[in-house]
């Protein structure tokens, strides 16, 4: 059983107007086995929590603490989280030209387990998740998300999610930009996933549309870089009938 | 010409500083205030007096109005001569020598060219012929004609020429090499020449390397269904100066592979062509150049489709890194009137690394004929992403690692062309010595 804690987070990024605060004061305890859903506005800061947790350096730390198990996850660099167990499905995945899926995913599975997996099993588990994921056996030859369409480099996200296995996944905005089918087949993979019972899953999201595949625990409601309300499940199904005027009519969304 | 179509598209891509509107996060790299580039201003290059390659710009406003250079109305009738004198001593504002800082040519472009220039060794195959010739000898001037001043007044100043032959219907029975050893700076003249017979099979590897001022010809005869990979590798000593034009003359369904690899030296600019003189044929170019501070490396291409159904493909890989670093990849193609059934197509890439560093891509298409296969180019130069570092970082590999797969991975596809295992593990080392030693 693992706990990923956040303490009060307070965080800022650099414009060109100077110094911004997002995030104003958040706290959340996610644990392994335990879903949260995160919902809000555009600008709320969902992602700013995201890419903060992962170590995105755009994002300044102003106070506030995020803690694995009682480690000071604020120190570590971006690859020391993710060898910690954290890992980031990135709502904009970029293309890295040059190097390929296979090569890929095998140097960030060497680099998170400290060795080279066995290449017999390895090969095979590639394999098997990729066609679960109904991503095609090409595209392991192809390079990282180039010329990937939105929906395949969501899909390469949970794959990597189901292959790297880590102990808490954050999901930025994985169901935009899918369709119905793409969103199944991803709801399927973090549920796999999930269903192990080794992760912890925080998912971020501004439709509830996903809910109905991947069942959240918890419901957090982000307004203005705070939790503004928080529930079960029941709450989701509120947002979705009301959406977010209640709040959005008390502070005004900003971009970030 | 007046139903010619002429495309140039033109890059130059000057270190981070061209992406100064970028909001992306950098890591671990300074702010992205503008950083001057030398010889780039806000219009594009700039055409110094002399090329010297400083920091002129900003300071005066450059003029092409004052160039007494009449551009060519197509790159098929550039000047194309044995005579020295036939070409105008060099200012720099030439189309074809803009980019090269011609000061640092060392004389080679204006002194006469009588060093003793670097040892010719050929080894390997055992059943190929390796002369060396007189200047009267037939095989002279058999594929190549200069078609700028270094190369001409190379012809003029070589003593002879060292002639590999691969005999007809022969298989060389290892790859041959040529090993090209400097051992001193004086400017001198040296003229090769690779004779594939028809229907033969070979792979010759050019090895330069050591320190040297050298102007150079390189002919190569691909005869009649011959099968021939000649490969260019540049690891000289950092000093090095080589202008090197190597053409080529591809005979009837004849394959055809020049791949380029350029790595050391001060300044190397290499002009391979090659030229289809019979239907049929297929020719592949590859190139691999990695420029660290203050190297300049050059290369522009020519492939001249002159007869009907040949097939073309270029693809030329560079990395920048440190001040100064400095990459030229002009690749010209033309397809003649009479080129019906062509199908071509260029690419360059090129990945600066660090601040400070300039790659100028300029790839031209000109189509004389419309009844072809199919004629395309793409360029694109791009900075190595913080983005890029992240996404591979937050997959827990270690930033140093990250950033070396995305070089080896950019530059590997180039190596792995040559088929010759022992020179592939050798420039494979080699490139992982340039990141090493660009702490990347």
């Amino acid at each position: 059983m693992s706990t990923l804690e956040i303490k009060d987070l307070y965080v800022s990024i650099v414009t060109e107007q100077g110094s911004k605060q997002i995030l104003k004061g958040v706290s959340l305890t996610i644990r392994t086995g335990e879903t949260h859903a995160i919902m809000g506005p555009n600008g709320s800061g969902k992602s700013t929590l995201a890419s903060t947790i992962a170590g995105h350096p755009r994002y300044t730390v102003e106070s506030g603490s995020i803690a694995l198990d009682g480690e000071d996850v604020l120190a570590m660099s971006v690859d020391e989280r993710a060898r910690a167990g954290l890992f980031l499905a990135m709502q904009y995945p970029v293309e890295v030209p040059g190097v390929t899926m296979t090569n890929f995913l095998r140097t960030a599975k060497t680099a998170l387990d400290g060795k080279a997996p066995s290449l017999r099993h390895w090969t095979k588990d590639v394999k098997q998740a990729m066609s679960q994921l109904r991503i095609d056996a090409d595209f392991a030859q192809r390079n990282v998300n180039e010329g990937f369409s939105g929906g395949e480099k969501k899909r390469v996200e949970i794959l990597q999610l189901e292959l790297f296995r880590p102990r808490f996944a954050i999901l930025d905005e994985t169901d935009s930009g899918l369709d119905v089918d793409a969103l199944k087949v991803v709801s399927e993979g973090v549920n796999r996933e999930h269903a192990k019972g080794e992760m912890g899953t925080l998912l971020i999201t501004h439709y509830t549309r996903i809910l109905r595949y991947i069942k959240p625990d918890f419901v957090h409601v982000f307004v203005d870089g705070r939790i503004a309300e928080e529930g079960g499940p029941e709450l989701a199904d509120r947002l979705e009938e009301e959406g977010y005027d209640r709040f959005a009519a008390a502070t005004p969304a900003v971009e970030a | 010409m007046a139903e010619a179509t002429k495309m140039n598209n033109e890059a130059s891509t000057a270190g981070p500083a061209g992406a100064a509107a970028d909001e992306k996060a950098r890591i671990g790299a300074p702010s992205s205030a503008p950083a001057a580039i030398a010889g780039f201003s806000e219009e594009g290059e700039s055409l110094s007096e002399l090329n010297t390659g400083t920091a002129q710009h900003g300071l005066k406003k450059h003029s092409h109005g004052n160039a007494p250079v009449v551009p060519e109305a197509s790159r098929g009738e550039r000047l194309k001569s044995y005579n020295l004198e036939d070409f105008a001593p060099l200012t720099g504002r030439e189309e074809d020598w803009r980019f090269t800082p011609l000061n640092r040519l060392r004389g080679l472009h204006t002194e006469p060219l009588t060093g003793t220039g670097p040892s010719v060794r050929v080894s390997g195959a055992s059943n190929i012929k390796v002369e060396t010739v007189g200047r009267s000898d037939a095989r002279i001037g058999s594929a190549a004609t200069p078609e700028d001043r270094i190369s001409a007044a190379a012809w003029a100043a070589a003593d002879g020429a060292t002639v590999v032959t691969i005999p007809a219907n022969t298989v060389a029975d290892a790859e041959v090499t040529v090993t090209v050893r400097g051992a001193d700076k004086a400017p001198a003249a040296q003229h090769l020449i690779i004779e594939a017979g028809a229907f033969s099979t070979a792979v010759v590897v050019i090895d330069h390397s050591g320190s040297a001022t050298l102007a150079q010809n390189v002919e190569i005869v691909v005869g009649d269904g011959a099968q021939l990979t000649v490969v260019s590798v540049q690891e000289w000593d950092d000093d090095a100066v080589h202008v090197s034009s190597q053409q080529a003359k591809i005979g009837r369904d004849a394959r055809f592979k020049h791949v380029v690899v350029s790595l050391g030296g001060d300044l190397v600019r290499l002009t391979p062509s090659s030229v289809f003189t019979a239907p049929g044929a297929e020719v592949e170019m590859y190139g691999l150049y990695f420029a660290d501070a203050g190297q300049h490396l050059e290369q522009r291409l020519l492939v001249d489709h002159a007869v009907p159904n040949c097939k073309s493909r270029v693809t030329y890989k560079g990395a920048l890194q440190g001040q100064g670093a400095h990459t030229v990849w002009v690749g010209d193609v033309l397809i003649r009137k009479e080129a019906e059934g062509t199908d071509t197509y260029e690419v360059n890439r090129n990945l600066l690394l660090t601040d400070g560093t300039r790659s100028d891509s300029v790839p031209n298409l000109e189509i004389e004929t419309g009844l072809i296969e199919g004629a395309g180019h793409a360029s694109a130069t791009g900075r190595f992403d913080d983005e890029h570092l992240f996404y591979l970082m937050a997959r827990g590999i270690p930033e140093q690692d990250a950033r070396r797969l995305v070089v080896r991975g950019f530059l590997t596809e180039v190596i792995q062309q040559i088929r010759v295992p022992a020179l592939e593990e050798r420039l494979a080392l080699a490139l992982e010595n340039e990141l090493a030693a660009g702490n990347l």
